[in-house]
């Protein structure tokens, strides 16, 4: 380690202030391009698209067809399959509160997994108290979901199940083509949120078992406040509206449609269509340098499969260090730590819980996403932050002290207070 | 593209304050507003400063603002929020409400609710009695929208809201087309919820707010990750919220301007239609200023808006969401319009920028496409 | 989380980080804390004869508050005697540090390991005492 990085990780930065961004799960920026899209339906093309009868109304109308194509064309679908949501959270409510309340007539079990994003989570939950009954599986500790353990939760009625392709916490793609089919076999609904999948792994809807589908723009260097739900037409899947009024979406969903969000969506899955081949290969060799830099660090594990994953997330426990100090002496880098302290309680993630990971390596884990706009120099910089931050810590720490002594820490009685 | 819009109650052009305002959020890298480093904490602050713009614009506190995406999800939002923590019981909306109301409210029969519509005078004008008498029936809910967005009558909120209050009933009003127009004030309404929405008044489209009493007992109608103390789940949308505070800001400060302006275009203009033998609806009712919805019997308003349309004219038929179809208006319907005359509705409304000029301009090419349809109607007759 | 100046302060640049000799009869040590709870803290305190703190370290595992209780405290120990050690109230860390309500464990804690270290020098002398 050179003089000078070592006195930035000590003292910390100028990067303190104007940290680098590692955080592309938690919501990218905008694309340069996307933005140049969308200023001129907020400027010039201003108009309701629902407005029939004026120019102002057309324009709008056909930006927002020619992006209900881009989104269609990256995943493989028919544009009518694609109804325009505020995001991925309506997406997911809208898929399963809609699929489970029309087909509720043929049963009321639904099937999903502990470590979906909590729109899913909740709107599950939600159902539960309207008198439904759920399932929620435990994946393995890998992160990914054991088909027969999937198979086995099935009951007769089981209407609808629900597995995320991509996970927003530790990236692991899980096998939703083999989930599907399964689900088909059984005459299953079946609900994939793709929020962090889109422009990192290819989706061909028209060969997957996937009968709804979410999506979000923020996630994929589009706006945020714009999302979209694809809903199977062949054979025809139907969802019972959630939002009523004006009609849109064909009755699926009503509200005024933000034209400009709505172009820059469009814009943001065209870019990730034609691009995401090439940019795959260059986020990959960056997180393998990370990955290669940070595991010369003692007393580190890796969260989540490392094979089935996109290269855009590593998720990493640094044991004997406590998280919210490590978060605090990482302000160099723009990262999302496991422990959700965004109340009084600290709360370590739940998807590390769920993949079993004890309450402190879930707490001291960093998710480390990367992105179109990741250098070098940034992977860099962050392994000579994180190491020189590490060793400091746990210079601190009774807990390295006592491991390094060779005491067996699960054996210690702490006095708990 | 050079036409004259006149359409300001479907959506309006955004401020050029407004998109300065919102640029930052749109081309810099911004983050997301519940995460805890410097991109989330500066985008949570945006995020938290509209929400006093937004409050104090509209007489509330800024912990009463829930942001939403829309004015029709904010509009299903109270609806089936509040329904949904009550027993099945009655809820009352006027027979003129937008059928992001209507519909919601009617769906809440098939959860073994009374769903009642309560009936306007010929002016558009909330019948009291009716709606006094129906209140004798338990109540838990009534809503009634300030201004409507196709007459522009202004209901007397303060009074309903008072009688509802005393029947036990929350009150909603949907005032996405009084902001910016008339003083809207929450607290002095004395409403428990109210919906506003930004792309009304020159703010972007994507983001709305219900203004909601903490005390009235609702349930969110998107699950996940907690967002606005529960009550909204998603990402906020962080550009259109930063937008819609600065326009409400805006809206508030240009407000004696646009009432006086658009007032003086809308008296020159209804002066300019007594030659043509059209009725005005509501004409002697209290409405925003900005708006008239005439009709002109045996031409079909759907017609004549597109002949306007060629002629640079941008005017609606109705409201938009229901421009598809080519059903009378049914708030013409509710207030006894015979189907025949609500057929012929144009509604025209003003806007900050447009002048006296362009109403001149305008009636001069009313007058004559009316004269067009009334000929090519004869001959065809 | 905003941190006042002085958690930053001892969170950047922490006072009396180590250990001394466990075994030493003049040194009383105190480990309070869980892995499991996010904190554990080590305060290791050298008395001598005439009862006054000589020397005092610690090692904490938790966060900047809990770092900054435990650095704070190391530097008031040290040339007090036990008696005003055990009389630290964890309330006056909490407004020497400016302690968020949140935080106010931490605080907790770090009383808590005075006491500890100060009862574990206890039993080593009464343990002499007796022998």
């Amino acid at each position: 380690m050179s003089a000078s990085i070592e006195m930035q990780v000590l003292k910390g930065s100028e990067h303190d202030l104007h940290p680098i961004y590692l955080d592309y799960s938690a919501t990218t920026p905008v694309d340069p391009r996307v933005a140049a899209k969308m200023i001129p339906y907020i400027t010039e093309h201003f108009g309701n698209p629902a407005s029939r009868s004026h120019p102002y109304g057309w324009t709008a109308e056909k930006a927002v067809e020619n992006a209900r194509e881009e989104v269609a064309k990256l995943v493989n679908a028919d544009p009518r399959e694609i109804v325009w949501t505020s995001g991925a959270t309506e997406s997911n409510n809208l898929a399963i509160k809609g699929a489970a309340n029309f087909y509720s007539a043929k049963g009321k079990h639904i099937i999903t997994v502990t470590t979906e994003h909590k729109a899913v989570i909740d709107t599950v939950r939600e159902l539960e108290r309207q008198g439904f009954e759920a399932t929620y599986l435990d994946p393995e500790p890998s992160g990914l979901l054991d088909l027969d353990k999937f198979k086995a939760a099935i009951r007769p009625d089981t209407v609808l199940a629900s597995v995320m392709l991509v996970n927003n916490e530790i990236g692991v793609i899980q096998d939703i083509t083999a989930i599907g089919n399964i689900c088909r076999e059984n005459g299953i609904i079946f609900h994939v949120d793709a929020a962090q999948a889109t422009g990192k792994v290819h989706i061909d809807l028209e060969k997957l078992p996937v009968d709804l589908m979410s999506f979000s723009a923020h996630k994929t260097y589009g706006p945020k406040g714009i999302g979209a739900l694809y809903v199977r037409r062949k054979p025809r899947i139907r969802i019972e509206a959630q939002m009523h009024g004006g009609g849109h979406e064909r009755g699926m969903r009503s509200g005024t449609l933000a034209t400009h969000q709505i172009v820059g969506m469009g814009e943001a899955f065209r870019i990730a269509r034609e691009e995401m081949d090439e940019e795959n290969i260059r986020i990959r060799r960056l997180r393998d340098k990370l990955l290669n830099g940070l595991q010369n660090i003692e007393e580190v594990y890796v969260n989540g499969d490392l094979e089935q994953r996109i290269p855009h997330n590593l998720n990493i426990s640094f044991n004997y260090v406590e998280g919210e100090s490590l978060i605090m002496a990482v302000k160099g880098i723009a990262v999302s730590s496991g422990s959700a302290c965004t109340s009084a309680s600290l709360e370590p993630s739940y998807v590390l819980r769920a993949l079993g990971r004890s309450d402190e390596l879930a707490h001291s884990s960093i998710r480390f996403s990367i992105g179109r706009f990741t250098t070098d120099e940034d992977v860099d910089y962050t392994i000579s932050l994180m190491k020189g931050k590490i060793d400091k810590l746990r210079e601190l720490s009774p807990l390295w002290e006592m491991f390094k002594d060779g005491v067996d820490l699960s054996k210690v009685e702490w006095a708990a207070h | 593209m050079s036409s004259i819009y006149l359409d300001h109650n479907a959506t309006t052009a955004l401020d050029q304050r407004v998109l300065e305002s919102m640029l930052p959020w749109m081309l810099n890298q911004s983050g997301n507003p519940t995460s805890r480093h410097i991109f989330g904490r500066s985008a949570r602050d945006a995020v938290e400063h509209a929400r006093a713009q937004v409050a104090e614009a509209c007489g509330a506190y800024a912990s009463q603002v829930i942001f939403t995406a829309s004015g029709t999800e904010a509009n299903n939002f109270a609806v089936k929020g509040i329904a949904a923590n009550q027993v099945g019981s009655q809820i009352l909306y006027s027979a003129i409400e937008h059928p992001c109301i209507s519909r919601p409210a009617k769906a809440l029969q098939q959860v073994g609710w009374l769903s009642s519509e309560i009936g306007v005078d010929a002016n558009g004008i909330l019948n009291i009695a009716q709606l006094q008498q129906a209140l004798e029936t338990t109540t838990s809910i009534v809503s009634v929208m300030l201004a409507n967005n196709e007459t522009g009558v202004i209901q007397n909120m303060t009074e309903i809201a008072e009688i509802s209050r005393k029947a036990g009933a929350f009150i909603h009003t949907d005032a996405v087309q009084g902001l910016g127009k008339i003083p809207v004030h929450f607290t002095d309404l004395n409403v428990h919820a109210m919906t506003i929405s930004s792309h009304k008044i020159h703010g972007p489209q994507g983001a709305a707010a219900l203004i909601l009493d903490k005390r009235v007992d609702i349930q969110p109608l998107l699950h996940g990750g907690g967002q606005e103390r529960g009550l909204r789940s998603g990402t906020e949308n962080v550009a259109a919220i930063v937008g819609f505070g600065m326009a409400c800001e805006l809206a508030v400060a240009n407000l004696a301007d646009f009432n006086s302006h658009t007032q003086m275009l809308r008296d020159a203009f209804e002066h300019g239609l007594k030659s043509l033998n059209v009725t005005v609806f509501s004409g002697s009712a209290r409405r925003i200023p900005n708006t008239s919805f005439f009709a002109l019997e045996g031409i079909e308003g759907e017609t004549l808006v597109t002949a306007l349309d060629r002629k640079g004219f941008a005017v609606a038929s109705g409201s938009a969401c229901s421009s598809d179809s080519t059903e009378p208006s049914h708030v013409l319907l509710a207030m006894g319009v015979a189907p025949d005359l609500a057929r012929g509705a144009v509604r025209v409304s003003f806007g900050a920028h447009n002048t006296l000029l362009q109403v001149t301009d305008f009636l001069t090419t009313l007058k004559n496409e009316i004269l067009r349809l009334k000929q090519l109607t004869s001959i065809a007759a | 989380m905003a941190y006042s100046d002085k958690v930053l302060d001892h969170y950047e640049n922490p006072r009396n980080v180590g250990s001394l000799d466990k075994n030493d009869p003049q040194v009383g040590t105190g480990m309070v804390g869980a892995p499991a709870c996010g904190d554990v803290m080590k305060l290791m305190i050298k008395v001598n004869d005439s009862g006054i703190i000589e020397d005092a370290k610690f090692k904490t595992y938790g966060c900047g508050s809990a770092i900054a209780s435990s650095s704070l405290v190391t530097e008031w120990l040290k040339g007090r005697t036990i008696e005003e050690a055990y009389a630290i109230k964890n309330s006056e860390i909490a407004e020497e540090l400016a302690l968020p309500p949140v935080k106010i464990h931490c605080s907790v804690l770090a009383e808590d390991a005075i006491k500890a270290a100060v009862a574990d020098i206890k039993a080593k002398q009464a343990a002499k005492e007796a022998a």
